[in-house]
């Protein structure tokens, strides 16, 4: 049995030791937030955190880590979504289909702990992934928006949520 | 290839043509008294499920694929429904349900930015007629008429007596009522909308944002087994052998399966070991009678269409080739448009479960009743035998409009019998097996009078037609209709032309090369648009004046066209200058009932490095029902547009697409997203749709800005095989 330590959780599976780390985490730990998008590290859909470092997960073999290595994937981001980055990404409502986001989240909340008040500069670096839809100018606005605590109005977006709030 | 052996365009309009002949009418569908017995939770009708705890589950036909649907049509529902938004959730219905009631829901199809614009009148009707039922059981109970009560946020209230009650608390009489008749539905007057026209938070965030939304990749049943597999690399081609017993030895491996005449599969406990399996199977294809097809033999076929002497008629006006041929002054130009991948994140994916007697797939669909076709043809099981459940789409852009990877999915499950089969795509089968944008090239000639007035425009477009390969019952006489997107005469409702030419022939010589062709997010509007905007870009500089004040000129008959032109240039500060080392570019077109419009602000450095500062955009849906939600389709729309414009291009050798992933199908990322400002034109009276429509202008405008920096024209697409440097 190999293992990884997932989430604060030491996992055990099985799974030839080339295999990425992707599948492992997709596939034996269940853990499905974390996307394939292209196999070739090109689309950032599979990052997750390695000691907080946002890494591709898709051409990382899973033999190449071991369990002093801490991953952290989109379910273990926050408990409940509470991450200020998972905040952000509600109250701006930045997904269209959703499917790039977990990597697009890891990939801000590994900049904010680098950087935590970024230039647009930075973020133009650090989020590199794909989206289809075209959700990049509220990505980078909820960036802003999870670096300054919470403040959501420069965004200027006005939207009106069930609860009534308007952000 | 697979795709020509299951055709279920064919079997689509017949199933669906028996379905409708079955139910009559939509808004007919209304009168049907439903089962309510059948259900636990109190049914009021088939859009509103009504909880004893208040809560509200609206049920929503048509995908969801982050265009927003899901939440507008919501909205619409609940908006007639009177009920409190903060306890709405929202349900597929199957497919398989609809036939059984008649086809209740209507079209589940999410293409052609119709999920609104098509459906509003009757799911406004659906929450309606729902809050009539709800508001009788209460006046009912109180022994009142009901035309004494009031319905707001799930409350019931008598006026008179000022009793009270909530939705939950009358829901199962209410279920038992006789719904009202169509005629006695008065909807609500659009100033006194509470939800629809609102900045609303969409229903579908929050799971997005935890790993928690499923979507077709991550489904889950007890035993599933996954599926990876390999189609001929040349459309046309067959499998002439294959070894299995190279594979089947390997760990995980469970059984290799040829699908169809062109495909192998393997099956494996794991995907990742499957995708690896098929990797290393050795295949010997048959590649067929268009293996020596190349980008190069398509681009001559194409272009001796230009020239050609027979060709569809779309539009036409007086006599432009006659003026055009005795014009003093004749500018003529020559564009072209390449094959694109529809490309979104999430790769073609299925997951069936066949058995003798009954068949059920679940996949994320942008057209549920067709892929329930598609199960029913490839499962060889009446329809009443099979369901479709749609899962969540990472993405569809038309792409998932077809069902080729559904009737694969089918396939190998029936080799399985009882065992749910995950078929998912590698992203390089996904890229080399599309449905793809069409290639198109076009040749445009005008006649300028001495003032510099267009006196004829024979616009030609040479090229593939989407309906031949998806859909070719419906090419009638040699024409493709959907070939004439947004260059329709005046009065159109889907997508006229904006510009008034005294003579005008707009025609079309089809040629089909063996690459499938399909719907991709804007359709043909995207090459239309470029075509006609960039040229009547390079008149206006032909006749020396100004492109706004050129295309004012033309459009004295087409107001709302001009609306949308006449906010961006307001908005973009086109009287005044740019600033310092910017330049500006401007596009307008309609399409899918909604006017838009684009300002582009470019610089272009000495080296010829391209920076899109900032796009002013507009567009007139008609009735917008969510704002922030529309912007967001428009700043989209420009990602997907430009990405296409900057990179996109497949290209064929020996009959197969090159291009295998994003390393060699670069897409627009987010350091090059410009600033986009969006204005929305509610002008009200009609129903656009807003997915699609601003796709068509964002080339166009950074193609003339771009002009206007560098003095390039580019008139073939992309962008990144021309140097913009200064010379």
């Amino acid at each position: 049995m190999a293992q990884l330590n997932v989430n604060g959780q030491v996992r055990e599976f099985e799974a030839e030791p080339d295999t990425p780390l992707l599948w492992v985490l997709r596939e034996q730990l269940e853990l499905t937030g974390t996307k394939y998008g292209c196999g070739i590290s090109k689309c950032g859909a599979c990052t997750v955190h390695i000691d907080g470092v946002p890494t591709r997960s898709c051409q990382r073999p899973v033999n190449s880590i071991t369990t002093r290595e801490k991953i952290i994937t989109i379910e273990g981001l926050s408990k409940n979504g509470t991450h200020p980055v998972q905040k952000a990404w509600v109250k701006l409502d930045v997904p269209q289909c959703g499917y790039c986001q977990s990597g697009m989240i890891m990939a801000a909340a590994a900049l904010l702990k680098t950087r935590p008040n970024p230039s647009d500069a930075d973020i133009d670096a650090a989020m590199t992934n794909i989206c289809r839809c075209g959700t990049y100018n509220r990505i980078r606005a909820a960036i802003k928006v999870a670096a300054s605590g919470g403040k959501t109005k420069a965004a200027g977006l006005a939207i009106q949520h069930a609860d009534g709030s308007t952000t | 290839m697979s795709k020509s052996n299951m055709n279920p365009a064919i079997t689509r309009r017949n199933f669906i043509a028996s379905a409708s002949a079955a139910a009559g009418s939509l808004v007919l569908s209304f009168h049907v008294p439903f089962a309510q017995a059948q259900e636990a939770k109190p049914e009021i009708n088939a859009w509103v499920v009504v909880k004893p705890d208040d809560s509200v589950v609206i049920r929503i036909a048509r995908a969801e694929m982050g265009q927003g649907t899901l939440t507008g049509l919501a909205q619409m529902v609940a908006e007639e429904l009177e009920c409190n938004w903060a306890k709405v959730s929202t349900e597929h219905p199957t497919p398989g349900q609809s036939l059984a009631r008649k086809r209740v829901w209507g079209n589940f199809n999410a293409t052609g930015s119709r999920g609104i614009r098509e459906s509003n009148d009757y799911v406004r009707k659906g929450g309606a007629a729902a809050r009539m039922m709800l508001v009788q059981a209460a006046a009912e109970a109180w022994g009142v008429p009901a035309a004494e009560c009031v319905a707001a946020n799930s409350i019931i209230t008598h006026k008179a007596s000022g009793r009270k009650t909530s939705y939950g608390k009358v829901a199962e009489a209410a279920a038992r009522i006789t719904p009202p008749e169509a005629a006695s539905i008065v909807l609500k007057d659009p100033k006194n909308w509470r939800l629809i026209g609102k900045r609303m938070a969409r229903l579908d965030t929050a799971g997005k944002t935890t790993g928690a939304q499923n979507y077709g990749v991550d489904f889950k049943l007890p035993g599933l087994l996954n599926a990876a597999i390999r189609d001929c690399p040349v459309f046309g081609g067959t499998v002439k052998s294959f070894n299995a017993a190279a594979v089947e030895g390997r760990p995980g491996v469970r059984q290799v399966v040829q699908v169809g005449t062109s495909a192998v599969a393997v099956v494996a406990d794991t995907w990742w070991r499957a995708k690896a399996a098929v990797e290393a199977l050795p295949i010997d294809w048959d590649l067929g009678p268009n293996s020596q097809v190349s980008s190069n033999s398509i681009r001559e076929i194409l272009k001796a269409g230009l020239d050609a002497k027979e060709a569809v008629v779309g539009s036409s006006k007086g006599d432009a080739p006659a003026v055009l041929a005795s014009a003093s002054r004749k500018i003529e130009a020559v564009y072209s448009y390449p094959l694109l991948s529809h490309a979104p994140l999430e790769p073609m994916n299925a997951t069936a479960r066949w058995t003798p007697e009954r068949c059920e797939v679940w996949a994320p669909t942008q057209n549920a009743e067709a892929t329930l076709a598609a199960t029913v043809e490839a499962s060889g099981l009446a329809a009443t035998k099979c369901d479709v459940y749609q899962l969540y789409l990472g993405g569809g852009f038309g792409r998932r409009a077809r069902n080729d990877f559904v009737t694969q999915a089918v396939l190998i499950a029936k080799a399985l019998p009882g065992i749910p089969i995950k078929l998912i795509w590698s992203r390089e089968e996904d890229m080399t097996h599309g449905f793809f944008h069409p290639v198109t090239q076009c040749k445009l000639s005008a006649a300028l009078d001495e003032k510099g007035n267009v006196s004829a425009m024979h616009m030609r477009i040479s090229g593939q037609s989407i309906l031949a390969t998806v859909a070719p019952h419906v090419i009638k006489n040699g024409k493709d209709p959907v070939v004439f997107q947004g260059l329709e005469p005046s009065g159109n409702r889907e997508g006229a032309l904006g510009y008034d030419f005294p003579n005008l022939l707009i025609d079309h010589a089809m040629r089909n090369p063996h690459v499938p062709a399909g719907f991709w997010r804007g359709v043909n509007l995207n090459q239309n648009a470029i075509y006609m905007e960039c040229f009547i870009d390079e008149l206006a500089h032909a006749a020396g004046q100004d492109p706004l004040a050129f295309r004012r000129k033309l459009m004295a008959n087409s107001p709302q066209h001009l609306a949308v032109l006449n906010a961006v240039a307001k908005n973009a500060g086109w009287d005044k200058p740019a600033p310092k080392g910017v330049f500006r570019g401007l596009a307008q077109t309609m399409g899918f009932g909604s006017y838009v419009a684009a300002c582009a602000e470019v610089s272009v450095s000495n080296d010829g490095w391209l920076k899109i500062h900032r796009i002013v955009a507009a567009t007139d849906p008609g009735h917008a029902v969510n704002i922030q939600q529309i912007e967001a389709q428009v700043e989209g729309s420009f990602v997907y547009g430009l990405s296409a414009a900057l990179y996109g291009e497949i290209t064929v050798s020996n009959g197969a697409v090159m291009q295998k992933n994003f390393d060699t199908y670069p897409v627009m990322r987010l350091h090059e997203m410009p600033k986009v400002e969006t204005t929305v034109l509610s002008s009200g009276g009609f129903w656009g749709g807003v997915g699609e429509p601003t796709i068509a202008v964002a080339a166009p405008a950074v193609l003339n800005a771009i002009f206007a920096a560098t003095g390039k024209r580019i008139r073939d697409l992309p962008l990144k095989h021309h140097s913009l440097k200064r010379t």
